[in-house]
């Protein structure tokens, strides 16, 4: 009847089963975050190292208008990327929800065919579609529509519609695997009670599928601040994401303390939006599907 | 109340088409009959030269592939026992009044949280984190650290997925094994863990798409032997786009699509031999009593 | 029942869950082939101390032994003690063969043994052929004839049950108590059994403790209990009675007087009444019987008919005493001659009818 059930010797040789678990991530990735952090606080040394004094430099470096405008630009791309990926993806994972047993087997498998297929292929298709000779110019010149090509590839809408396009599937099954869950006899209650479709569906389908919809715009908003591949491929140099600026440091500049302050503003930030994330009554299992 | 209307379909088709749009550019262009070797975006007429020059062991994607084989192989093992592991030893934890009781359950849930922040936080953070730790440490860049790397972030997902499957069993079926004179160890071997390898074994196929996927953290823990094939992919669409990466991308959309295919036609069919059995043995369960 | 040995004791067992005390101080002996009903409301206790009995709670105070030994601090799988879950707790993953040859498999038995022993085990639940169906393959019923053959097959001194047939229909309810009770004579186990139905209860045991908030109320034979109740939560919860609060006007060696809303009525006496002491009486609605005419008997009132309704085999009626309280009673229609509503009845019965019992009601609140 209890859960704790089993008495309490068994109980500590069974959670000493996560010990391995627990001592791995604590190195690699607790042990690891914390000694960015520490990196960040440190001077650049020789030749790709770090070390004494400690100070806040990196920090004061950071708050300049060139970082600023590209932290600007990457909240600026992840928000409309969450945006955009809730208002296509939310009204497919309802539709989808609603389907036929057989059709949902269909689409889901369609929808995870692309999920599986590495992000570079994927993007890189848009780089094909977007070229001034690719397909979309010579098809609007071909109608007459343009009489020369559109820059579209090295823009920000190319990064923008990339992005979608590459997380617009971890919108979709969070909010799917909710409305799923939903129970439809709600919906036809509160229809009964005289609420219209418009109503029913804001007062009460919206309500229970919002904790897929919180997941859905947190795994969309996140991964998108660090996409630096991404805006490479698609954005070339006029797109420079926070990521793009993490890595230039690191790889480029090879200055490991500024990389590591960098990185230390983007993990703050995502803890923001986690801990709000957690605020909402968010958990990480709505993230894995 | 649970029905489509046809707007609904065709919406559906919609985002679909779009994303496979690029999916659709990538492969037509592989079959490009223009020999220009760079950013070659204009399709005149059908040829397999790209598929030749793919395999072609001067373009060099043996070693890739292998070594993305190899590190998905090694993380998903190794992943697959700790967070397995870990998912039975944290599962449904007793509540503890003592004080030395609460700190122990409160490191757990710390040790809990630490581990599953890999799905979380951007992969740059991780990839650059994991970097810094594994130079400090002074492991050598190479299959090693790929799969090291590899690990912490397949961990969480096998972990929740394992964790999900054993909150929704009945704890009265380790009780009642116990009852019945297995020691913990039995219990686990001939209950807990035969009831979750389901969940394991879709865990494992969720953290190794992870794994053959994974670019961004591959891209700061490879050696300069060890490319991954991600890691490959981008140095090429980066610099040129040499269209042989059009045949590649083919090639690897009709591997995930035959494995995703093979995999829900296994599921499908397993679910309606099930279904027949029960209705047969229902019917004849009914009329024993 | 004969005195046999004692099998299981309890001695002040306690358990604590945080701040609540869901077992507090239970003794208890039971002896070796009996059938002994834990039997009480939800929530009293009974489960947790069936599981501390199985290994699988540990008490907060108190000690278990088994056959003499001390058990307590034992675990399940050492102990020779088998539990009937009540969801059943078959192994899903499992077929019907694989769940019942589960306890010897984990005893290290041989194939020999299990081919051996299986078998015979289907053959008492009555499940031959069904032995590689799945659980969930089976009826409710099945499923419990193969959480019971699961855990016989290992013979345990003593067979725990909990609520083993809460889930089953009526019928089958009917049946399966029956067939219970066969096995527990056919094989000589001890039975402890767990239930809230009180039906159950008097029919299957040899002897019931009737539990509440984590005690004893009364451990008794079924008869005993329902003739001589000592608590007025005992009287009400099994069968139907009227508890009647009356006067002791004197005592005199084992009997009392009582004022029964001003009618002077003996009764037997307990020790511990003292004179012009306010108690209650416990009076069986089916032991009472109606009469239009006094009745020349000492255990009498009179009191004017307030209802009567007619329920095919029974009669149920209401009279209102001269200080309010209203006695219900049960009689049989076979013959029957009914008083006009509103008239004055007589109420009479047999002086071991009348019980005085404790008044245990309000503690329930």
């Amino acid at each position: 009847m209890k859960p704790d059930g089993v008495t309490g010797r068994f109980q500590r040789s069974r959670e000493a089963l996560a010990f391995p678990m627990i001592a791995y991530a604590a190195v690699f990735v607790g042990l690891s975050l914390l000694y960015v952090i520490g990196l960040s606080l440190m001077t650049r040394g020789e030749d790709f190292s770090a070390g004494v004094p400690y100070t806040l430099d990196n920090f004061a470096r950071i708050a300049s208008p060139l970082y600023l405008r590209s932290l600007l630009q990457s909240l600026r791309l992840a928000f409309f990327t969450a945006l955009f990926c809730l208002l296509l993806g939310y009204p497919f994972a309802y539709f989808m929800a609603k389907a036929s047993a057989r059709a949902r087997t269909w689409i889901m498998l369609l929808l995870i065919v692309p999920f599986w297929t590495n992000a570079l292929i994927r993007i890189y298709g848009w780089k094909i579609l977007f070229a001034a000779n690719g397909p979309i110019n010579a098809t609007l010149m071909a109608i007459g529509l343009i009489s020369r090509p559109l820059k579209l590839l090295y823009t920000e809408f190319a990064v923008q519609v990339g992005m979608v396009y590459a997380m617009i599937p971890f919108m979709v099954l969070p909010v799917y695997s909710a409305v799923e869950r939903m129970d439809w006899a709600m919906v036809e209650a509160s229809r009964d009670l005289g609420a219209s479709p418009a109503r029913a569906f804001l007062t009460v389908t919206l309500p229970m599928t919002l904790p897929g919809v919180l997941a859905g715009l947190v795994l969309t908003f996140i991964p998108s601040i660090g996409l630096f591949f991404l805006s490479d491929i698609l954005g070339g140099s006029n797109t420079m994401l926070w990521g793009n600026m993490v890595h230039n440091e690191l790889l480029k500049s090879r200055d490991l303390p500024f990389a590591a302050a960098l990185s230390v503003v983007l993990l703050a930030l995502t803890g923001m939006v986690i801990l709000i994330y957690r605020r909402m009554g968010g958990r990480a299992e709505n993230m894995v599907f | 109340m649970k029905k489509n209307s046809a707007w609904a379909g065709v919406y559906m088709a919609l985002v679909l088409v779009l994303l496979y749009l690029p999916i659709l550019v990538v492969v037509l262009f592989s079959f490009n009959g223009n020999p220009g070797r760079t950013a070659n975006f204009h399709f005149e007429g059908f040829s397999l030269q790209w598929y030749r020059a793919l395999f072609d062991p001067a373009t060099g994607y043996g070693q890739p592939l292998r070594t993305s084989l190899m590190v998905a192989l090694w993380s998903v093992a190794l992943s697959a026992l700790l967070g397995s592991l870990g998912a039975i030893g944290l599962v449904r934890r007793p509540v503890r009044r003592s004080i030395l009781g609460r700190v122990g359950n409160l490191a757990l849930t710390l040790g809990e949280q630490i581990a599953v922040l890999p799905i979380m936080i951007p992969e740059i953070i991780l990839g650059i984190a994991l970097m810094v730790l594994l130079t400090l440490f002074g492991i050598p860049f190479g299959m090693l650290s790929l799969v090291l790397s590899h690990v912490a972030f397949c961990v969480p997902y096998i972990f929740i997925t394992v964790r999900g499957r054993l909150a929704s069993m009945d704890p009265g079926l380790e009780e009642a094994a116990r009852d019945l004179g297995a020691t913990p160890l039995k219990v686990l071997t001939t209950i807990t863990l035969p009831l979750a390898m389901p969940a394991v074994v879709s865990g494992c196929l969720l953290a190794f798409a992870m794994s053959m996927d994974d670019f961004v953290i591959s891209f700061f823990v490879n050696g300069p032997q060890t490319n991954t094939l991600p890691v490959k992919i981008y140095s090429s669409v980066k610099v040129g786009v040499p269209p042989h990466v059009n045949a590649l991308c083919t090639v690897m959309l009709v591997v995930v699509f035959l494995i995703v295919a093979f995999s829900q036609m296994l599921q499908s069919g397993k679910l309606r031999r099930q279904e027949r059995r029960d209705n047969r043995d229902g019917r004849t369960a009914d009329a024993q009593d | 029942m004969p005195q046999n040995k004692v099998l299981l004791s309890l001695r002040g067992l306690r358990k604590t869950f945080d701040t609540q005390e869901a077992v507090s101080g239970l003794d208890l002996d039971v002896y070796e082939g009996e059938f002994i009903t834990l039997l009480g409301p939800s929530g009293c206790g009974k489960t947790t101390t069936l599981r501390i009995i199985a290994g699988l709670e540990m008490p907060t105070a108190g000690r278990v032994f088994l056959d003499g030994e001390d058990i307590t601090r034992l675990a399940p799988e050492k102990r020779e003690v088998n539990t009937v879950f009540q969801n059943y707790a078959l192994f899903p993953h499992m077929n019907v063969w694989k769940n019942i040859a589960y306890g010897l498999r984990m005893r290290g038995a041989s194939r020999a043994e299990i081919d051996e022993k299986v078998p015979r085990m289907l053959e008492m639940v009555q499940l031959e052929g069904f032995g590689r169906r799945l659980p969930s393959q089976l009826s409710g019923g099945q499923r419990q004839r193969v959480a019971i053959a699961r855990s016989l097959i290992l013979s345990p001194k003593l067979l725990l049950l909990d609520e083993p047939l809460g889930a089953l229909d009526l019928q089958l309810r009917r049946q399966m108590q029956q067939e219970l009770k066969r096995m527990q004579r056919q094989l000589g186990i001890t039975f402890i059994y767990i239930t809230h139905d009180q039906e159950e209860a008097m029919t299957m045991s040899d002897r019931i403790a009737l539990m509440r908030d984590g005690r004893f109320v009364q451990l008794d034979t079924p008869k005993g209990l329902y003739e001589q109740p000592r608590t007025a939560f005992a009287a009400s919860f099994i069968g139907e009675t009227n508890l009647i609060s009356a006067t002791a006007s004197a005592v005199k060696d084992d009997e009392v007087l009582l004022d029964i809303s001003g009618f002077e009525v003996p009764c037997a006496c307990e020790d511990w009444i003292t004179p012009g002491e306010q108690l209650l009486i416990s009076l069986r609605a089916e032991r009472l019987r109606l009469a239009a005419q006094p009745v020349n008997t000492p255990c009498r009132v009179t009191g004017e008919l307030l209802e009567s309704q007619y329920a095919g085999s029974e009669r149920t009626s209401l009279v209102r005493l001269p200080d309010g309280q209203v006695l219900h009673v049960r009689s049989t229609t076979e013959g029957e001659q009914v008083p006009d509503k509103g008239s004055q009845v007589s109420v009479w019965w047999q002086q071991t009818t009348g019980v005085i019992v404790r008044d245990d009601r309000e503690e329930n609140q």
